[in-house]
């Protein structure tokens, strides 16, 4: 069960890093953000072209992963989502935009990158074994640890971010109210830029982080937006830790249903099981805006 | 009168022009060939590769100037549409490209795809090629569709076999993808390990499409204790995964799967962790490729960029549909033709180095028909970056 337990850990970490990115977006512009997914392959991208084709050390092509998303987002927001949200009255409108910019970035990187799993070296090699695991043991791979911690600083980085800087807190404040913001002097439209670069970032540095374990391929990104999207919609749209307990839950339900259930049972029952919460807790578990 | 020769003559004199523009500078004629599978989402490269294979023989063709067929050469052109592994997709394409006119068309990938689409090859008097392993596609009174390479329930009980015998297997856990082809591959090689007398230790295990993670899944599958673990019908993008999962968690028995894989991807992302692994291979494992597969390589790469080695199990359908049309033109429009000369054609395989292999339709002992193209049935282990060559084999007909 041990065994169990670990891997639950380490699939919630990475879910809440994936979904934490998700639920920025949604908080700052009341947009679901259906490139997530994309944008996580496209980070895969980056750290499997400069760490593992032209030989730069991860420590600078991790984070290389989280610039270029950044850079990308924010052209995603100043081209797409900011002209189609000031000139639309559905919201219906942004959501299409999402899913153009989705199938856009696919169909970018299948012609560019080609239709084959790609892989990385491992980053640090080594495992710790304790006991046989079809005897109770457990193992845990260098790599998953190092994942596991990398996905846990990114966390509380981003949360050290949004409390305790000026920046985080204009962050907030768009996202409790966008006019009060503005009448304290917030530039709303920078920190809407802001906040849609950080989760395009995250998003790239997720991506980027699990390519050293996962590998990528261009098709990748559509489970991803699915997968993020139920871990946001169990925590409540737009509330951080609403996304980091969905990650959490997310992942120890996938690792403890494969144990129980034979594969195909288990996600119906997580579908099951969400359809059920989302009865009683339309909203999530912490609907409310962000902070 | 004279108005009227001037207005003639006018006319005369723009027709004229336009006349030596819009004449035939010998139109060449063309070969119309469909693709119709998966070319986007996880599974793309099952339906890309068809369709690079596709390309890939058509230009090496194209670049000596057509297929000569019946005396005439056609410039083939590939029409490819991608299905998303969607059936109503799959059969919106099949209605194009038979509207088109095309009557040969490779693909689809999967059973839903491949069995939604065979009421519309059948009504359009069309063929088709899918790369899935229904029986009732390929079997009476199905008679439109022909299997492109070899099948799990083929391979299957000669890879279990070659398990027992040659490296001690007596029990297997059976892993699959959650989809009604894998599931059915699944349960067929359920049943052929249990013929051989193998033990099953987990028969109904699945792993949901997009899975990344597969530590969950096998650390169940590894507690029931096998000594090899088949993998049905995984994708070429979830094996290196699974391998290194397996791996991880101290698994030291055999690994398998009766699909078609890729080296590099291996290499890349299990690296030495996916030793060991059984897989499918096609003609261009380096032990049997003919000069002529060599060639082929270089094309795929030049137009692809670089070379999967899934593609040799892909590079027979439309070489067989051009040699079929070639010794009898009528074929070129009229898949009648093209069904009776398969229950006699045979060429020499022009992939495989020996010159002896015979490369014809087959399928008569699992389908009562020869209904599937005779790629032979080769079975390869992954070693250190590469595939070797375990053996080669041929379908019973």
């Amino acid at each position: 069960m041990l065994q169990v337990l670990i891997n639950g850990a380490l699939l919630g970490a990475v879910y809440a890093l994936i979904a934490l990115g998700l639920t920025m977006v949604f908080s700052i512009m009341r947009v679901v953000n259906f490139a997530h997914g994309q944008m996580y392959m496209l980070g895969g991208f980056v750290v499997y072209y400069l760490y593992g084709q032209y030989g730069l050390p991860f420590y600078l092509a991790l984070p290389a992963a989280g610039i270029v998303l950044g850079l990308i987002g924010v052209a995603f927001n100043r081209f797409f989502f900011q002209p189609v949200l000031a000139t639309s009255t559905r919201e219906e409108n942004s959501m299409l935009m999402a899913v153009g910019t989705a199938l856009l970035l696919e169909n970018l990187a299948l012609t560019l990158f080609g239709e084959k799993q790609r892989g990385v070296p491992e980053v640090v090699e080594g495992i710790f074994i304790w006991g046989d695991v079809a005897e109770g043991g457990v193992v845990l791979t260098y790599s998953n640890m190092l994942v596991m911690g990398v996905a846990v600083l990114a966390i509380v980085a981003l949360l050290g971010f949004v409390q305790y800087t000026r920046p985080g807190r204009a962050l907030r404040a768009v996202a409790q109210d966008k006019e009060a913001a503005c009448l304290q002097g917030v530039d709303v439209k920078t920190t809407t830029t802001l906040g849609f670069a950080i989760g395009a970032a995250l998003a790239g540095i997720a991506g980027g982080l699990l390519v050293t374990i996962y590998g990528v391929n261009a098709g990748v990104g559509s489970n991803i937006s699915t997968k993020a999207f139920i871990m946001v919609m169990i925590g409540g749209a737009g509330v951080t830790k609403g996304a980091i307990l969905g990650g959490l839950l997310l992942g120890f339900a996938e690792a403890i249903g494969y144990d129980i259930f034979p594969g195909s049972v288990t996600y119906l029952i997580i579908f099951v099981a969400m359809i059920i919460f989302l009865l009683f807790k339309p909203n999530g578990m912490f609907g409310k805006p962000w902070g | 009168m004279k108005n009227r020769s001037i207005l003639r003559c006018t006319l005369l004199a723009i027709a004229a022009p336009l006349a030596i523009l819009a004449a035939p500078v010998h139109a060449q004629d063309v070969l119309k060939i469909g693709v119709n599978g998966v070319m986007s989402g996880e599974a793309a490269s099952w339906g890309l590769v068809n369709k690079y294979c596709a390309e890939t023989t058509a230009d090496v063709y194209n670049a000596k100037g057509g297929v000569d067929i019946g005396g005439k050469k056609y410039k083939i052109e590939i029409v490819a549409l991608d299905d998303k592994n969607d059936p109503k997709l799959s059969v919106s394409n099949a209605e194009k490209l038979t509207s088109e006119g095309i009557k040969y068309i490779i693909g689809p990938n999967i059973d839903t795809t491949a069995l939604a689409v065979k009421p519309v090859v059948e009504r359009a008097k069309a063929m088709n090629f899918p790369y899935a392993f229904a029986k009732e596609l390929y079997s009476p009174p199905a008679n439109a569709s022909v299997l492109g390479m070899v099948a799990s329930y083929q391979v299957g009980p000669i890879m279990y076999d070659y398990l027992k015998t040659k490296k001690g297997v007596k029990s297997i856990a059976f892993l699959a993808r959650n989809e009604s082809d894998s599931k059915n591959q699944q349960q067929e090689g359920v049943e052929a390990a249990k013929k051989l007398g193998l033990t099953i230790t987990a028969d109904k295990d699945t792993y949901e499409p997009g899975t990344k993670d597969f530590m969950p899944v096998l650390t169940k599958i590894i507690k029931t204790k096998p000594d090899a673990i088949v993998l049905s019908g995984v994708a070429p993008a979830d094996a290196p995964l699974l391998n290194k999962a397996a791996r991880d968690l101290g698994f030291k028995g055999s690994l398998s799967t009766e699909t078609a894989q890729d080296s590099k991807i291996l290499a890349q992302v299990a690296g030495a962790k996916a030793n060991g692994f059984l897989s499918v291979g096609g003609a261009s494992t380096p032990e049997i490729q003919s000069d002529a597969m060599k060639a082929y390589i270089e094309a795929y790469k030049k137009r692809v960029g670089e070379w999967n080695d899934e593609a040799g199990t892909k590079v027979y359908a439309l070489e067989l549909i051009i040699a079929v049309l070639q010794k009898n033109p009528a074929a070129i429009n009229d898949v009648e033709v093209f069904k009776k000369e398969m229950e006699t054609f045979s060429m020499v395989n022009p992939f495989v180095k020996d010159g002896k292999t015979k490369l014809e339709f087959t399928g008569k002992a699992d389908f009562g028909r020869r209904s599937q193209v005779g790629v032979p049935l080769v079975v390869n282990e992954f070693q250190d970056k590469d595939f070797k060559t375990l053996f080669v084999g041929t379908i019973k007909n």
